[in-house]
């Protein structure tokens, strides 16, 4: 009996310690199949190893889905896709944690981040625009309203031509980057006011569906254009929020999504972003989950948000 | 049970008669540190959390040289760079102990109250039927109480008031369901531990139920009682996914108990992803997390300070 | 007359009282169970979550769960229990017992977020574990440790004296009093206390936020193997815990079926809380019965 516990006891501390040690040698283990077998596949082949793709949650369905398609094609390659934020999928792709992160903003304008260092590889871009009840009575408002009522200086609706309905802000949290987006390009960079702040687009979504008067900003995925639906997609000076009007440049609110690699990708990281790139996820995952394919954007956008035709 | 123990006496002692004395003296000398070093472990692991977050809290104070007067007592929080940069985390302190302070006026009464039912009025039947009702509502997961919070108390609100629904009111009745069987466990504790004879005492003198308890037994019991609401206190300070779910997480102050606002835990959970590690923000979500760690010792020195007042 | 009236009405204010706590009990649990139990299904229990469609289920969280919990057990009873043993036979009053009864009550009181930036910063960034199982499970080994080293002391205090002295007089020394008398004496105590905290690991979402991470790799649940990525038993996975998948989905989700997924979860979660629960209470009595019994 005494001796089956002492067993038992120094089982566990062996356990324990047996599982604390392997933890170095575990993650070597994963980095180096990732480097040796991806480097030595050809792109055209079935392509193995191992890599960790993460950061944004915005865009993590979209690179989950992407990873279960790639993974049918190629069983042997190991790509496991985490969340965590676009701050989160910077920082670890510059760490050297993540091999490829995830960011819905330029890692140019995050302080902390070594952009140098980084490869931009844009996979998709999202528009986004503001989403008002309907009740309020307005869906085209001037660029000028529009940061008046996300600025605070107008507070009732009836002041920009619509009903008289107090207006309620919906915000997102600092750093995320649909605020950013919002922020920049359609408030030209005036800070917002304080308002209710939620960090999911379906919350955002519920609130302003259930809330007489509320405004928030959304992602035009997450509109439906059934009638029975309370959230109005905004057009902004005169411009309806459309894919084809961000793909050409008039409506201003859209980001890409970045994916980003430290370096030159090279082998298993290499085929997944040209599987990124690819016909197959262009133009069916892409569109179906509400995301414009870069391919088809006739302008494009630098760190600066400076915009100029392709 | 009985068994084992008979046979592992029996068997002790049969190892006592082999070998007499260098291998039981080992024998000893291994437990003694088996068991010192993981009470060693305990020490160390409170020191490193201790020192690692005030370390990582301070950064922004020393690296990128933050006031700290402006930190605690500025008004509005922008420092990811929209604007002027600015770090004033006075709201989310205010909503941090608004929240606690409510949720301790919401289950203090009600927990102390459950706690007399248990131990004064119903004594056997009453225990029966509330202990299990308290450990399970101890078990019920935070998460599970922010989504009914989300689903039933924020619609409720948002029904009886003009707001959105998310507000300081909707976090206090949340976090105050989920302290309240920590107060009605540890009064009930406090309550039972008051000797019988001053009770007998007291209805020997003609004193009704009532005022036994609220001549003789409260004011026995109370420093035991607040030792039990800080303690309720200490962990609706602390609690974070619940509260985040509800409050609505605006950075201005509530002007009203049915508006929105947040707590130093509800920025934390909302921001941390979006900051990249070693920013001026990351470095400020670890300064409110050094604020929860500064707290959770003065909620432990202020139980000290009582409980040594209850010895005297 | 006066006295009687106020008497009658403290006491049912105090009725009251209970009556709510019973109340607010039956409705948590009948929301949740009402709600959530329409979701339950072999395929919701069985199936993968899906992060955009409709009809994900909770496969991999509900393993990740339990995963999680056996390892922080793994980590934090041994040291739990030797802990408390330390307090309730090897310390002598004075400063470095003051020391470790402090350090208790602070573990214990730390909130969880609090932990979980604690295992951020020092399990996952500078051991360089990544958002892991691993780095999960020592998180939460910090959050349990204070509670396992509490009812092991506890357990071993309300041991009577005479039992021990005993074993003391028989000449036995006091180590090994202590594993062959004390520990076994006070294991259903121990048991009872584990299970109750394991229902607390199990719902526990905060500390691992930032630890275990927000997602999960594909599993293989034909590898077994733990050094491969995609085996369910790889401690260095991502691994996305029930009632992280909880707050998930609610605060981050973008599929239809959020509410449905959510209320699923949350009953699966409360219905092995209850489980947890009943089996301390039953594991408990039927010790206690068996001691009692026989003796």
């Amino acid at each position: 009996m005494k001796k089956f516990k002492s067993l038992a006891i120094m089982f566990t501390f062996v356990l324990v310690m047996g599982v604390l040690a392997a933890c170095g040698g575990g993650n070597e283990n994963s980095s180096n199949s990732s480097n040796g077998n991806g480097g030595e596949e050809g792109s055209s082949e079935a392509v193995s190893g191992s890599i960790i793709v993460g950061g944004s949650s915005a865009l993590q369905p979209l690179a989950a889905a992407a990873v279960e398609q790639f993974q049918q094609n190629n069983p042997d390659a190991q790509i496991d896709v985490q969340g965590g934020g676009s701050g989160t999928g910077l920082s670890e792709v510059a760490a050297g944690n993540f091999d490829i992160g995830n960011a819905d903003y330029f890692a140019e304008s995050k302080e902390g981040i070594e952009a140098s260092e980084l490869v931009d590889h844009k996979v998709a871009v999202v528009g986004m625009t503001a989403a008002v009840n309907a009740e309020a009575g307005v869906t085209d408002i001037s660029k000028e309203d529009l940061i008046k009522v996300f600025t605070g200086e107008v507070t009732n609706w009836k002041d920009v031509g619509g009903e008289d309905m107090e207006i309620q802000l919906v915000n997102r949290p600092d750093g995320s980057g649909t605020r950013a987006t919002f922020n920049e390009f359609g408030l030209d960079g005036a800070t917002p006011a304080e308002g209710i702040t939620e960090d999911s687009s379906n919350t955002v979504k519920k609130i302003v569906n259930d809330t007489p008067g509320a405004v928030g900003y959304l992602a035009f995925s997450y509109f439906d254009d059934s009638s029975d639906s309370n959230v109005k997609k905004m057009a902004i000076d005169g411009v309806e929020a459309t894919d084809e009007n961000v793909t050409t440049g008039d409506f201003p609110i859209w980001a890409y999504e970045h994916m980003y690699t430290k370096g030159e990708p090279e082998g298993l990281e290499k085929a997944f972003l040209d599987y990124m790139m690819s016909d197959e996820v262009q133009t069916s995952l892409v569109p179906d989950q509400g995301y414009i394919p870069a391919s088809k954007m006739k302008v494009e956008r630098d760190a600066e948000g400076n915009q100029s035709d392709l | 049970m009985s068994n084992i123990n008979h046979s592992s006496t029996s068997s002790s002692t049969h190892r006592l008669i082999k070998n007499k004395n260098g291998s039981v003296k080992r024998n000893e000398l291994r437990g003694k540190v088996v068991v010192y070093s993981c009470a060693a472990l305990i020490i160390i692991a409170t020191i490193a959390i201790t020192l690692f977050l005030t370390i990582k809290g301070l950064q922004s104070f020393i690296v990128n040289g933050v006031n700290v007067g402006e930190f605690l007592t500025g008004l509005t929080w922008s420092p990811s760079g929209e604007g002027d940069v600015s770090y004033g985390a006075f709201p989310f302190i205010f909503g941090s102990f608004s929240v606690t302070f409510l949720a301790a006026l919401f289950a203090a009464p009600l927990g102390i109250g459950s706690a007399i039912f248990m131990t004064e009025i119903a004594k056997t039947w009453g225990q029966k039927v509330l202990q299990p009702v308290i450990e399970i509502l101890v078990g019920i997961p935070s998460v599970v109480y922010g989504l009914i919070g989300l689903t039933v108390i924020v619609p409720l609100i948002r029904e009886h008031s003009s707001g959105i629904g998310f507000s300081l009111l909707a976090g206090m009745i949340v976090v105050g369901v989920m302290i309240l069987p920590t107060v009605t466990s540890i009064s009930a504790d406090a309550l039972k531990s008051i000797p019988q004879d001053i009770k007998d005492a007291s209805y020997g003198l003609g004193a009704t139920r009532w005022q036994t308890i609220y001549k003789v037994i409260l004011p026995a019991a109370m420093p035991s009682l607040a030792t039990a609401v800080v303690l309720g206190m200490a962990r609706a300070f602390g609690e974070a996914l619940a509260v985040q779910m509800v409050i609505g997480n605006s950075k201005a102050l509530p002007e009203s108990i049915t508006d929105q606002a947040a707590t130093l835990t509800s920025i934390i959970t909302l921001s941390m992803g979006h900051t990249t590690y070693g920013s001026l923000h990351n470095n400020l979500l670890w300064s409110l997390g050094l604020i929860l760690l500064v707290m959770s010792y003065v909620f432990i020195i202020i139980i000290r300070f009582i409980s040594s007042r209850r010895k005297v | 007359m006066n006295r009687r009236i106020s008497n009658n009405i403290a006491t049912s204010v105090f009725i009251l009282c209970a009556v709510v706590m019973i109340a607010t009990l039956v409705y948590l649990l009948g929301y949740i169970l009402t709600n959530g139990f329409a979701e339950i299904d072999w395929s919701f229990l069985s199936s993968n979550s899906s992060s955009f469609q409709e009809g994900g289920g909770i496969k991999n969280q509900l393993w990740n769960s339990f995963y999680i919990l056996m390892m922080t057990m793994l980590f934090s009873v041994p040291l739990g229990v030797l802990g408390g043993i330390y307090l309730a036979e090897y310390s002598k009053p004075g400063k470095i017992t003051n020391v470790i009864r402090t350090s208790v009550e602070v573990l214990s009181s730390l909130p969880s977020i609090v932990v979980g930036m604690f295992g951020l910063l020092v399990f996952v960034q500078y051991m360089g574990l990544g958002y892991s199982i691993i780095a999960g499970a020592l998180a939460l080994t910090v959050f349990n440790l204070p509670v396992i080293v509490r009812v092991t002391e506890d357990s071993i205090r309300s041991i009577p004296l005479k039992q021990k002295n005993a074993s003391l007089a028989l000449g036995i020394t006091h180590w090994h009093t202590v594993k062959t008398v004390l520990v076994p004496a006070a294991f259903p105590g121990i048991l009872t206390g584990v299970i109750l905290s394991a229902g607390r690991v199990f719902g526990e979402a905060a500390a691992l936020l930032f630890t275990a991470g927000l997602s999960t790799p594909n599993l293989n649940f034909t590898n077994w193997n733990p050094f491969e990525s995609t085996s369910p038993l790889n401690p260095f996975r991502s691994a996305e815990t029930l009632s992280v998948h909880i707050w998930k989905v609610n605060s981050q989700g973008i599929m239809p079926d959020v509410l449905e997924i959510a209320n699923g979860s949350a009953a699966v979660l409360i219905i092995f809380v209850l489980i947890f629960n009943l089996s301390a209470r039953i594991i408990g009595g039927f010790i206690f019965a068996k001691i009692s019994g026989k003796k």
